[in-house]
């Protein structure tokens, strides 16, 4: 088999497998109690240790079947979740990165991992001490038989339901024999009598038929419906003799969640065999296998390359172009049918056109959900306390501009928690809590996307920022003296500039945030700050959205459309002319008792006046921050949802006009700068 | 262009102007389209007649009979946009017509004669002259220079 050409959807999986764990194990180690987590957290593992062994990335399947191992000690109950066993198991997701990202860089995806793996099974191996437990367990081998044990069918399902209605418990019974037992069909047969006093078996792994014939290895496991309590259970099985070990677990309820967690099941299971068959075998299975986890784990999802989409989306204008021509001949002909078939046409075609613009469109989440973790282990390396707190990441951006935010947004939390959130000793001396706070928010306003990073730490102190940057020849002296604050704060981004009084593996990584203003720039955005010594900064990033969809007011100035973005306005009004005022040459009214001027769309855009003037002026109130305006335009044509397109590199900047945009008949829009119109 | 290799073809679509023949070398030619709506961009050198939609790029289209300081006119049934691609850059030409595709033996072409004295001298690469027909190449450097390092003609 050619695995090459999986090798792109193994990269992709493995980094949303690994950011899944990451996102759990952080999530555990907030709710250590709760299995379910864990659950989640096996799948996807165990799906990566399936991959890897398929890709031949030995060292990557290696360290998640040990990772796993602990995983599965931890589902157990067999080990309490704690900071250090979680450090570990990080440690492990962050080589298993590594590898990934080696793999993805065309690399072999090898690493020596034997430091992390040997951590990691210490966790067990002092586990299995501390419990000190009857159980002769060897790693790997309760995974099998449990995952074989807990996939029920539809049926099985219904039978415990109902059961369970009637009052009856669901056990998952799983008994082990001791090495040297002689009979073992005869202890099996004498257990399952013991079954039917105590209620119903409505499942054997393996089957009933194997067991007699002896066909199997030393334990079994069987699920049962009883009244009983789990330890009597427990207490009356365990006087068969020959036996090493009885236990009993209660079957979860089949809520959605456990329907996840069966079939969990059923890919471990898939996977577990895969990875002991030939590698041929293994193939299949592995796909199967992940086929079924991404239908369970998440929504399904198929891959495509960005410029599909475009040349996508550019042949469906193209046809919604000639839609438009269409209804225009239907409404000459005025044939019913017809006109009901291009109606239908429209309705539909309008549907698939919000699903392929929404397609490029990805939330930031996919980029803000690697920070937690990062969040917290600098933390702990910076021995400070620190809350993350996301807000709007279900924000949502192009595709092209997600892709490259990551590391200037990275760079920039580095920097709030290295040089502004304080150390806990200094905070409680300033008085502030001793955890600091980091928020990252994210929100649309206009064409633009702004991410905020914004701390409670101790600010920017301009006078050591001035005086460095003197030193290092960056400015003047003289210059220093008439720079406001917020220069003297951008003064951060000059390049060769990093206020670091030491280097720091963290954020003096050599390079400055003169790196993370370039990138930003470089994707037509901007980044500013915002700091109050002793308070705290505020990073704020600007991005544009490229290419997105964006909602907007049609306008008709004089005979041309135009569109307004509605993330700036505030609302449309009507005036009667009279009570338009004139104040400093500048024609005014009064809104709702502020006084905002007027802007004449049709002179700033020079637009040739055809039309008479009417009584009433109608206005598009907008707003630039606080500021406000009234575009006079001629009449409202309605909102729609745009896709935002330049002007191109010949045209690239145009006074008031932020973009264009392509109306369903096939004409360009050209979108208002509220932004510019707004001063 | 006039250096060239001796033997190499030179394959241009050739469009008229206020009935004179020009030339663009085929390379730089997306497409040729009739003239369609044009959305008028304010603010921008008079030339640039505004965006059309090319099939969902929007273009910017320069009318070349203005970009050249010529009389201008009406556009008919004949009138045709030449989408060019050239430095990065891609907009459509505003011509009267869209005649022909030509090739001919690169060493044919000559530096543009002195006795021309047209006003678009400055916008020609250069000369041709194909069986009867006097072509002339057009310089795309020279009209697409970006708006703003552009001299008043």
């Amino acid at each position: 088999m050619d695995l090459d050409q999986y090798l792109e959807v193994f990269i992709e999986e493995s980094k949303e497998h690994l950011q899944t764990c990451n996102e759990l194990l952080l999530e555990l180690e907030k709710n250590p109690d709760d299995v379910m987590i864990v659950h989640e957290i096996f799948r996807s593992a165990h799906t990566l240790k399936g991959m890897s062994a398929t890709m031949g990335f030995d060292d990557l399947a290696r360290l998640t079947h040990q990772m796993e191992n602990v995983l599965d000690e931890i589902r157990n109950q067999r080990i309490k979740v704690n900071t250090d066993i979680l450090d570990i198991v990080f440690l492990a997701v962050d080589d298993l990165e590594a590898m990934v990202l080696s793999v993805a860089d065309g690399g072999n995806g090898k690493r020596d991992v034997s430091l992390t793996i040997e951590k990691l099974e210490n966790i067990v191996a002092g586990q299995i001490v501390m419990i000190g437990s009857a159980d002769r367990e060897h790693p790997g081998a309760p995974v099998e038989m449990e995952s074989r044990a807990d996939i029920y069918d539809e049926y099985e399902w219904a039978v415990m339901e109902q059961s369970i209605d009637q009052g009856f418990k669901a056990y998952s019974v799983k008994v082990i024999l001791n090495d040297d037992c002689i009979l073992k069909a005869v202890r099996v047969f004498m257990v399952y009598e013991i079954f039917a006093e105590l209620g119903e078996v409505i499942k054997s792994v393996p089957p009933v038929d194997v067991l007699e014939e002896e066909d199997f290895g030393q334990e079994f496991t069987a699920t049962i419906l009883s009244k009983q309590s789990a330890i009597d259970i427990e207490q009356r099985i365990l006087k068969v003799s020959e036996l090493e070990s009885v236990r009993v677990s209660l079957v979860p309820n089949k809520t959605s969640k456990d329907q996840e967690y069966k079939a969990t099941k059923d890919l471990e299971n898939a996977n577990q065999l895969q990875v002991h068959s030939t590698k041929q075998v293994k193939g299949k299975e592995d796909e199967k296998a992940s086929s079924v986890n991404t239908a369970v784990a998440h929504s399904k999802t198929i891959r495509v390359n960005i410029e599909r989409l475009d040349i996508l989306m550019n042949l469906f204008e193209e046809l919604v172009i000639d839609r438009g021509r269409l209804e225009q001949i239907s409404k000459d002909l005025k044939d019913a049918e017809l006109f009901e078939t291009v109606e239908h046409m429209t309705r539909i075609s309008g549907d698939m056109q919000t699903i392929i613009l929404n397609m490029r469109m990805v939330p930031v989440e996919t980029v803000f959900n690697r920070f937690p973790r990062m969040v917290r282990q600098l933390a702990r390396n910076l021995n400070k306390h620190i809350r993350l707190e996301i807000i709007g990441a279900e924000t949502e951006l192009d595709r092209t501009v997600i892709d490259e935010i990551g590391d200037p947004l990275l760079h920039l939390l580095r920097n709030a928690l290295d040089h502004g959130i304080e150390t806990p000793e200094a905070r409680r001396d300033k008085g502030k809590p001793e955890e600091g706070t980091v928020i990252l928010k994210a929100y649309h306003s206009g064409n633009h996307v702004f991410i905020e990073i914004e701390d409670d730490g101790a600010g920017i102190n301009t006078d050591v920022v001035v005086t460095k940057a003197v030193d290092k020849g960056i400015i003047t002296e003289e210059q220093a003296e008439i720079m406001t604050e917020r220069q003297k704060n951008e003064l951060l981004f000059a390049s060769g500039f990093s206020t670091a009084k030491e280097i720091s593996d963290i954020s003096g990584r050599g390079v400055g945030l003169d790196v993370v203003k370039n990138t930003i720039e470089s994707l037509g955005g901007s980044v500013s700050i915002n700091s109050r010594l002793g308070y705290g900064s505020i990073f704020s990033v600007k991005l544009p959205l490229t290419l997105s969809i964006i909602s907007v007011m049609l306008v008709e100035v004089q005979d041309e459309k135009y569109a307004i973005p509605l993330s700036s306005i505030i609302e449309t009004y009507i005036v009667q002319r009279e009570e338009v005022l004139r104040s400093h040459n500048q024609d005014v009214i009064d809104f709702r008792g502020k006084i905002i001027p007027l802007v004449y769309l049709h002179s700033i855009l020079s637009i040739p006046v055809c039309r008479e003037e009417e009584d009433f002026l109608s206005l598009v109130i907008v707003r630039n921050g606080d500021k406000m305006a009234g575009l006079v335009v001629n009449s409202f044509i309605g909102q729609q949802e745009i896709v935002l397109k330049s002007l191109g590199n010949y045209l690239n900047s145009v006074f008031a006009v932020s973009g264009a945009t392509i109306l369903g008949d096939g004409q360009v829009a050209l979108i208002i700068d509220c932004n510019s119109l707004v001063k | 262009m006039a250096d060239n290799d001796n033997r190499q073809m030179q394959k241009v679509i050739v469009f008229e102007l206020v009935n004179k023949e020009y030339a663009i070398p085929v390379e730089y030619v997306l497409s040729i389209e009739k003239v369609s709506t044009i959305t008028r961009v304010p603010g921008v050198e008079p030339f640039v007649m505004g965006v059309i939609n090319l099939k969902g790029t929007i273009t910017p289209i320069i009318d070349l009979r203005m970009r050249f300081g010529l009389e201008q006119k009406e556009y008919d049934e004949s009138s045709r946009i030449i989408i060019i691609s050239f430095n990065e850059f891609e907009v459509g030409l505003i011509v009267d017509s869209a005649r022909d595709v030509l090739e001919f033996p690169a060493d044919l072409i000559e530096p543009q004669p002195k006795v021309i004295g047209m006003q678009e001298i400055d916008f020609i690469n250069g000369v041709v002259k194909v069986d009867k027909r006097l072509l002339i190449l057009i310089k795309l450097e020279r009209i697409l220079q970006v708006l703003g390092t552009t001299q008043s003609i």
